[in-house]
C-alpha cells in the first residue's frame, strides 16, 4: 500500500483520537467517544499490517497481548484500578525502549538509514525517557499494590545522586550520538532503568495520584520520542495527547494538595514520618459522640444532606452501602448529594468511579467547587472515611502544613457528622479542628457498620 | 532558502499542534471522568504498537525483530485492556433512573 494512503490513515485515526478525549467531557458522550478512539486505533493498527511482512507472528503477539489485556480489564477491581494504570505504563515504556533498540538494530527496516544526528538524539530522548517510565512504574506498582511498602525510602545525598547519575546518563548519550555503537547506549539505557527505581521510590503513598499522572505522561512523551525517530506521524501525534493529558491531571492533583510537582517528585511527604511529628498521639479534647441511630435521626429530619466520601470509604468497602442509605433519605424528601474533593482517591476521579459502581446516580456527585457555595444552606454533613480534605486548619491556620490547601468546607454546614474509626489523625498527621466544633457530632465505628446501622434505623 | 524542509522541523510542527489540541480537549475533560481519561489515555500510548510492528516487519527473523514481536505484544495489552476498561467504567456511569 502507498505510503501516502498509509499517512492518510494515520490522520483519520489521530482525529478518532482526539475525538476519544473530546468525549469525556460529559458522562453522556464518553461511551461514544471510546468507540471513537477504538476505531481508530483498529485503523492505525490494521493499516500497518498492510506494511509488514511476518504477519502470522505480529498477529500471534497481538491475540496474546489483546487476550491478557481483555482479561485484566474484566476483573479488575475498580480499587485497584491505580496499579492497573501504572501497570500499563510500565509496559509501554518497555515497549518503547524495545522499538528504540529495534530502530537502532535495522534503521533500514524503518527507511531511515542511514542515521542522521537527529534521528540519534531523537533516539537517545525515546530511549531513557521509555526507560525512566518502565521501571518508576513498576516501583509505583509495588507501591500502590502494597508489594512494596508506601513509604518513602530516603538516603544521604540522594538528591546530588540522583542528579549524578542523570548527567551520567546524558554523558553516554552524546557518546552514543557521536559514536553511534551498542555500548554506550546499553550502558545508557541500564542508568535510565536505575534512575527510574530511584526517582520514585522516595515518594510516598499519598503523593501517588501525582506520580500515576506523570508517569502516564512519560509513556505519551515515550511513544511521540519514538515517532520522531521514525519520522511516525501517528505516534508524534497519539504521544503528544497521552504526554499533554498527564502533564494536566499531573498539575490538577498538584494543586489540590497545594504542592509544587518539584516538591511532590523530591518526596518526602505522604508516608507520614518526617512531619507528623508523633502521628497518631494528638492531645486529649472533649468530642460530641453519637451513635448510628442519633445520626439517622438527624439525617431523617433534615432538608439536605451531603456526603463527604474519602477512600476511607472504599477501605471498608461502604459504597453500596451508602448509596442505599442515600435511596431511603430520598425517599423520605431528603435532598441528597456528594462532595468530591480532587484528591478523595488514590488517582484522579478515582472517588468518583467508585461511587459509580455502586450505582450512585452521577448527577448527585458534585465536584468541591461546584458545591462549596452550599454547605452554609445545608442540614447535615455526613464525612464518611475523609479527614485532611475536610480540615479547617488548610483555611484558619498559617502555622499548619497543609495551609493553603483547597479543602470542602464541610464545617460551614448547620450540623457535621463524623463517621471515623478512632481520633487517629489523617495522612498528613494533622489534628483536625472540625471533629471538636460544638455541632459536629463524632459516629465512631466502621464505615460500612456504620452505614447499615443507619439503614436499620431509617427503616423503622 | 529553497531547499526541502528537513523531516525534523515537519515532526516538531506536528508535535506542537498535536500537544496544542491536546492541552484544550483535556482541560475540557470532566474531573469526575479523570479515571476514565487515565485509562484511555493508556490505550491510545499503546499506539506503539505501530512502532513495534514496523521493528517486527522485516522478513528475516533477527534480535530486531524479535524486540518488535515482543513489543507489539506488551503494547497489544495496553491497547486491548485499556479501551475495555474504560469501556467497563463508562458504562457504570448512569443518570438517575429511579
Amino acid at each position: 500500500m502507498s505510503a501516502n494512503f498509509v499517512a492518510l490513515a494515520y490522520l483519520t485515526a489521530a482525529v478518532l483520537f482526539i475525538l476519544a478525549l473530546k468525549g469525556l467531557s460529559s458522562p453522556i458522550s464518553a461511551r461514544r467517544g471510546n468507540m471513537f478512539g477504538m476505531i481508530g486505533m483498529a485503523i492505525a493498527v490494521l493499516t500497518t499490517l498492510t506494511i509488514t511482512q511476518n504477519l502470522i507472528y505480529i498477529v500471534l503477539a497481538i491475540i496474546v497481548g489483546g487476550v491478557v489485556g481483555a482479561v485484566v480489564a474484566r476483573r479488575i477491581q475498580m480499587t485497584a484500578m491505580p496499579e492497573l494504570v501504572a501497570a500499563m505504563h510500565s509496559l509501554v515504556g518497555l515497549a518503547a525502549v524495545l522499538v528504540a533498540m529495534s530502530a537502532f538494530y535495522n534503521p533500514v527496516a524503518y527507511g531511515i538509514a542511514p542515521l542522521h544526528a537527529s534521528n540519534l538524539i531523537e533516539l537517545f530522548i525515546g530511549t531513557f525517557v521509555g526507560a525512566i517510565t518502565f521501571t518508576g512504574s513498576i516501583i509505583a506498582f509495588g507501591k500502590l499494590s502494597g508489594k512494596l511498602g508506601s513509604k518513602p525510602l530516603h538516603f544521604v545525598g540522594q538528591h546530588w545522586f540522583n542528579l549524578l547519575l542523570g548527567v551520567v546518563m546524558i554523558a553516554f548519550g552524546i557518546m552514543f550520538i557521536f559514536t553511534e555503537s551498542w555500548t554506550p547506549f546499553l550502558i545508557m539505557i541500564a542508568l535510565a532503568l536505575a534512575l527510574g527505581v530511584l526517582l520514585i521510590m522516595p515518594i510516598g503513598g499519598a503523593d501517588m495520584p501525582v506520580v500515576v499522572s506523570m508517569l502516564n505522561s512519560y509513556s505519551g512523551w515515550a511513544a511521540a520520542g519514538i515517532g520522531f525517530t521514525l519520522n511516525n506521524n501517528m505516534l508524534i501525534i497519539a504521544g503528544s495527547l497521552v504526554g499533554s493529558s498527564g502533564a494536566i491531571l499531573s498539575y490538577i492533583m498538584c494543586k489540590a494538595m497545594n504542592r509544587s510537582f518539584f516538591n511532590v517528585i523530591l518526596g518526602g511527604f505522604g508516608g507520614g514520618d518526617s512531619e507528623a511529628g508523633g502521628a497518631g498521639e494528638v492531645e486529649q479534647r472533649p468530642v460530641r459522640s453519637g451513635s448510628a441511630d442519633d445520626a439517622a435521626f438527624l439525617m431523617g429530619n433534615a432538608d439536605s444532606v451531603i456526603i463527604v466520601p474519602g477512600y476511607g470509604l472504599a477501605v471498608a468497602r461502604a459504597q453500596h452501602a451508602i448509596n442505599e442509605m442515600a435511596d431511603h433519605l430520598i425517599k423520605n424528601g431528603v435532598k441528597v448529594r456528594y462532595a468530591i474533593h480532587p484528591v478523595a482517591g488514590r488517582m484522579p476521579g478515582h472517588m468518583n468511579v467508585l461511587l459509580a459502581e455502586a450505582e450512585v446516580p452521577y448527577d448527585q456527585v458534585l465536584e468541591m467547587d461546584e458545591i462549596n457555595n452550599e454547605f452554609a444552606d445545608t442540614d447535615v454533613v455526613l464525612v464518611i472515611g475523609a479527614n485532611d480534605v475536610v480540615n479547617p486548619a488548610a483555611k484558619t491556620d498559617p502555622n499548619s502544613p497543609i495551609y493553603g490547601m483547597p479543602i470542602i468546607e464541610a464545617h460551614k454546614a448547620r450540623t457535621i457528622l463524623v463517621v471515623k474509626r478512632s481520633m487517629a489523625v489523617g495522612y498528613a498527621g494533622l489534628d483536625n479542628d472540625l471533629f471538636y466544633l460544638d455541632k459536629t457530632m463524632m459516629v465512631f465505628g466502621d464505615a460500612k457498620k456504620v452505614v447499615e446501622d443507619i439503614i436499620k434505623s431509617l427503616q423503622h | 532558502m529553497s531547499s526541502a524542509v528537513d523531516p525534523v522541523i515537519i515532526n516538531l510542527t506536528v508535535f506542537v499542534l498535536a500537544v496544542v489540541v491536546g492541552y484544550h480537549v483535556v482541560w475540557n475533560v470532566t474531573p469526575a471522568l479523570h479515571t476514565p481519561l487515565m485509562a484511555v489515555t493508556n490505550a491510545i500510548s499503546g499506539i506503539i504498537i505501530v512502532g513495534a510492528m514496523l521493528a517486527a516487519g522485516p522478513e528475516q527473523l533477527d534480535a530486531g525483530t524479535v524486540m518488535g514481536l515482543i513489543a507489539v505484544m506488551l503494547a497489544a495489552v495496553n491497547v486491548f485492556g485499556g479501551f475495555l476498561v474504560t469501556q467497563r467504567m463508562l458504562s457504570m456511569f448512569k443518570k438517575k433512573s429511579k
